[in-house]
């Protein structure tokens, strides 16, 4: 909080914090406690918290899968990504599987149209996915354990080649 | 005119994030240069002798926002520097790949901005989508905060500057950049009225100066090779270099820096190696997708930078180019598109956060096979209320309004009414794809 000239700015990290504590989302008792350590009302913490998609207002699954549907994912195929997880895991946007280990959002451009058709995985990306491949990367997750930090580096290193054309 | 590679010359190599190699390869000495050797005043005059435009979307004059910042702020009024790091809008993605793979060319830019203006406290406010990207680029500040070049003193002056990385945490309005100082002070992200311009009464109330991640990565080169070696590329009211994040159906999608006045032509089909399958251009949007698309026999005709563009009938933009062969379904990138701004609208004000949802269900019901013959005029009507009867006629609160309108009634309705038509007349579409979600698209 004292970095910032004003407090009340480190309510987003604040509810950054709490997410990451609570498992992955943030209930209603975190909103009193940040209300409480930021000296501000729990109305102002809800407000902030219900505009920004990133803080998830309901437990999330062990995997967050985030699939774009804008633009140039759609050009190349994010609907039958969207459909493959649908299929998989018995679950439609915005929802969590019933054994808490997938949640599925279409998510806005993220960012990476040059590996379109963007699917993110815990935040870590995967380049240019086919259906086939994200069905593997569903079992993956179910056998073994899926990705959490580990794959971090492994899936972005080997794209940069890829992303400029060289790949 | 080929790719070029200034600001990204050392984006393909892993090891670029560490500081020491960096230095290596000659980063911050620019900063050294300005800090030191340089009067606050002669780094604006470069800039706006240089005539560097902003990056962002809008192409303001860089130097000119620049002029507007107090010469001398006071503890009491400080002056601020934030970083527009928030890269939302769909097709682009070259923030994103600067960060990442080159984060100290950013903070060697901001060193050298912050100087210039005077700002003791300067902000990343980083989208909060890239959390790679957040994690590099806080690694990559611990590290200039341990060889002196932020904090106090930096490189033994009397100068002293602090950057601090914010989050955001996943809203398109907060890259307007009155809605990132609200979400950056801990509110919702809602835009303000302008003016009081940032310059006047920004973050906190106090003079603030926001550039794009790409305006300040150039800064650096700026410093070092001078104002006649930038106008030496690009034209006369679009100097430098542009980073263009080519996407959709290219061969080779990737992100190109190439000189401003290079042709679309050759951005096409040289650099981004040609449309795969055998297939025809059909359109391209050339600055993300608040711009309008044209069509093939416009692009083919027309440059890349500000003014070629602006007389086309589009706009540089953020620089997101997103190419469409000749088996897209217009209408059904307009859905996508309008989905999209519909989602994104903040909802502060009445003619976008009803009109984006209007916009939506009806070229929705179009693609579902359900046109009826009036439709193309009430999108139009819907446009016209948004963004006004011509282009920079805004009627809603802030240039989200316009850009949700532009794309629809600049791009699509105006090149391509004939596909609309089509749609309502025979409740299929004209290039066979499936009616409904464009499930295929």
């Amino acid at each position: 909080m004292s970095r910032y000239p004003v407090s009340r700015s480190a309510l987003g990290a604040a509810l950054y914090i709490a997410q990451e504590e609570c498992g992955g989302w943030v209930p209603h008792e975190a909103i009193y406690d940040i209300a409480e350590v930021m000296n501000m009302e729990p109305a102002d913490v809800q407000s902030m918290m219900s505009f920004y998609v990133m803080y998830n207002k309901a437990p999330t699954g062990k995997y967050l899968i985030e699939i774009c549907q804008n633009v140039s994912c759609a050009l190349l195929g994010a609907r039958r990504l969207i459909e493959t997880v649908e299929h998989k895991c018995g679950i439609h946007p915005g929802e969590t599987s019933e054994d808490g280990l997938f949640t599925l959002k279409a998510v806005e451009c993220s960012a990476a149209c040059g590996s379109a058709p963007a699917v993110q995985v815990n935040g870590l990306f995967y380049d240019k996915l086919t259906p086939e491949q994200l069905e593997a990367l569903i079992e993956k997750c179910r056998a073994e354990g899926g990705p959490k930090e580990n794959l971090y580096n492994a899936a972005y290193a080997p794209d940069v080649a890829a992303r400029n054309g060289k790949g | 005119m080929p790719e070029v590679r200034f600001l990204r010359k050392w984006v393909d190599d892993p090891n670029q994030i560490k500081i020491e190699t960096a230095m290596q390869r000659g980063y911050y000495n620019a900063a050294r240069k300005a800090v030191l050797e340089m009067p606050a005043d002669a780094v604006i005059d470069l800039v706006k002798g240089a005539g560097l435009r902003g990056r962002g979307g809008a192409g303001a004059p860089t130097g000119m926002k620049w002029g507007f910042m107090p010469k001398e702020p006071t503890d009491a009024r400080p002056n601020y520097l934030i970083c527009n790091a928030d890269e939302s809008e769909p097709g682009t993605y070259n923030n994103h790949e600067l960060m990442l793979q080159d984060p100290h060319l950013l903070i060697e830019g901001m060193i050298i901005s912050a100087y210039a203006l005077r700002v003791k406290k300067m902000f990343i406010y980083i989208r909060g989508e890239m959390v790679l990207c957040a994690k590099v680029l806080s690694d990559a500040i611990a590290e200039a905060y341990a060889k002196g070049f932020l904090g106090e003193n930096i490189f033994g002056s009397k100068f002293s500057t602090d950057l601090i990385l914010h989050r955001g945490a996943g809203a398109y309005i907060c890259g307007e950049e009155t809605a990132l100082m609200d979400s950056l002070e801990g509110l919702r992200g809602h835009p303000r009225s302008k003016p009081p311009f940032p310059a006047v009464q920004g973050l906190y109330g106090m003079p603030t100066t926001i550039n794009n991640v790409e305006t300040l990565c150039n800064l650096p080169f700026l410093v070092n090779e001078g104002v006649e070696w930038f106008r030496s590329m690009g034209t006369e009211k679009s100097t430098g270099t542009k980073i263009v994040s080519v996407s959709g159906h290219v061969n080779k999608p990737a992100n190109y820096e190439i000189t401003m006045g290079t042709p679309i032509e050759e951005l096409i089909y040289d650099i981004a190696g040609g449309i795969p399958n055998g297939r025809d251009l059909k359109a391209a949007i050339p600055g993300g997708a608040s711009m309008p698309m044209l069509p093939k026999e416009i692009l083919l005709k027309t440059n890349f930078d500000f003014e070629s563009l602006q007389a086309a009938g589009s706009a540089v933009g953020s620089g997101g180019f997103m190419v469409f062969d000749d088996s897209t379904d217009i209408v059904q990138v307009c859905e996508v598109i309008a989905q999209f701004y519909k989602n994104e609208s903040c909802g502060k004000c009445v003619p976008c956060r009803i009109g984006t949802d209007f916009i939506h269900k009806i070229i929705g019901r179009i693609t579902h096979g359900q046109g009826r013959p009036e439709d193309i005029n009430l999108i139009r009507g819907m446009c016209i209320n948004l963004a006004g009867e011509r282009m920079m006629d805004s009627r809603s609160f802030c240039a989200l309004g316009d850009a949700a309108a532009w794309p629809i009634i600049w791009g699509g309705l105006k090149h391509f009414e004939n596909e609309f038509q089509y749609w309502i007349d025979n409740k299929k579409s004209p290039v066979g794809q499936p009616v409904g979600y464009p499930a295929a698209l």
